[in-house]
């Protein structure tokens, strides 16, 4: 958030409200839960580290915005550093996988069902993107971003279904004798579990 | 639930493929009900008897034991013929890969299956003037199936699934052939056709389709492994999805 806003700035020095419109803009439905405050709490945080520096324009007395903030040298150095950086959010399978490892070794919970119930919930979260993309108007910037988020939740949910597989230890051969006969007993019991989950969807 | 107002129901759907040895279940004992205007998904990996499930809802094969209702009628002790004509009037269908008449215009292809459900000249044109326009391809109604890229194909293989107002719509991967622009497209006119309280069953492998559904079930060796109403859970904000703390 720190490094959109001082990029944001190198255009040209902004108003608070005005780098707040841009924001909203760019990131359409993503950006609804923004708190209004945040952007302001963002170039405070900025102006302390000193990478921009903030200047009372002669605007109208009665406006409450009346400030601008502009980029130092050391805003301007951190938005090049930050452009060339190919830093990238890691994604986080290993827990999940955990989560399944020790839910089976222990036999605390069923890991077949542990991914089902993951599954709906990227599944709710996937259509709740899906109606988002649907009600955007033509054009948006926003859609491009919708749509990353779209393409992150099918992975994810193409990994599940490997999850699935692997661990029902159907039509997979390369599964050991032994892992078969306890993933064998899991379904059972998987399937009472679910026929109790239909009674929750409805 | 009330039964009568199920569009689709089936019990205890057996449908076995071969003989003898060599005899495969595809469906086995399925129970299912589709209320009118619900839009229901089923996902699950080939050969899971999806595809054969969604034929016997719409009467193209016949179950090996079980029962088939459409809107209160029993549709698998049907003859041939009454068979065919419950199709034509209550079942549009939408395949993967399309299934036009490539010697008809889109608007012919269209028109078709009002005609062939006994309907005049005018009135099966008008109507699919209609459908084109609402899956926005009034401009190509003139085009042959091969000058339309795969979603518009597609888009009129929908319009053709509604000539005749059927009862329920039944699509087998209808996106399975479609790149993202091209499915968004085929979405944004099943979510319209669902606001419309329209009726659908689709079989698909793309989660974006089973996430515009109201309800996905998922089969597994021809049987049903869970069961999930995806509409009307509470929304918790799109921002939770990205990270924009700091």
């Amino acid at each position: 958030m720190q490094d959109a806003v001082l990029a944001m700035l190198a255009k040209e020095p902004s108003h608070g409200y005005v780098l707040r419109a841009r924001l909203r803009q760019s990131l359409g439905p993503l950006g609804e839960s923004m708190n209004p405050g945040q952007i302001y709490v963002t170039l405070s945080r900025l102006e302390k580290a000193g990478l921009v520096v903030c200047e009372r324009a002669d605007g109208l007395p009665e406006r409450p915005d009346r400030k601008v903030y502009a980029l130092t040298p050391a805003g301007q150095q951190r938005v090049t550093a930050w452009l060339t950086e190919v830093g990238w959010p890691k994604p986080d399978q290993a827990e999940f996988h955990l989560k399944l490892v020790a839910a089976a070794a222990a036999r605390l919970a069923d890991p077949v069902e542990l991914v089902a119930a993951q599954r709906r919930e990227l599944l709710r979260r996937l259509r709740e993107v899906q109606q988002a993309i649907l009600a955007e108007p033509a054009g948006s910037k926003a859609l491009l971003l919708l749509e990353g988020v779209v393409l992150r939740l099918q992975a994810d949910l193409r990994w599940l279904e490997a999850c699935e597989r692997a661990w029902s230890g159907a039509d997979d051969p390369r599964v050991d004798d032994s892992r078969v006969d306890d993933s064998r007993a899991d379904d059972l019991r998987a399937n009472d579990l679910r026929a109790d989950d239909r009674v929750e969807g409805a | 639930m009330n039964e009568s107002s199920a569009v689709v129901r089936v019990r205890g759907l057996v449908k076995e493929h071969g003989q003898g040895e060599s005899r495969v279940r595809a469906v086995d004992e399925v129970d299912l009900e589709v209320p009118e205007g619900q839009m229901l998904a089923v996902m699950g990996p080939s050969g899971c008897g999806k595809s054969t499930l969604l034929h016997l809802l719409g009467g193209l094969e016949r179950p090996t034991r079980g029962e088939v209702w459409l809107a209160g009628q029993r549709i698998d002790t049907l003859g041939e013929r009454a068979l065919a004509r419950m199709r034509r009037r209550s079942v549009g269908f939408v395949f993967q890969a399309f299934h036009l008449v490539e010697e008809l215009s889109a608007a012919e292809n269209v028109e078709l299956p009002a005609l062939l459900a006994g309907r005049s000249l005018r009135e099966a044109r008008r109507r699919a003037g209609v459908l084109l326009e609402r899956v926005g391809l009034a401009g190509r109604a003139r085009h042959l199936p091969s000058e339309l890229s795969g979603g518009q194909r597609q888009r009129v293989a929908i319009a053709r699934a509604l000539a005749n107002q059927p009862l329920v719509v039944l699509a087998d991967e209808p996106t399975g052939n479609l790149d993202s622009a091209a499915t968004l497209d085929v979405l944004r006119i099943f979510e319209e056709l669902r606001s419309a309280g329209q009726t659908l069953v689709i079989v698909t492998h793309d989660e974006r389709v089973a996430a515009t559904s109201d309800r996905l079930v998922s089969m597994r060796d021809g049987m049903f492994v869970d069961d999930t109403r995806l509409a009307g859970s509470h929304p918790r904000g799109l921002g939770g999805l990205i990270g924009l703390e700091g």
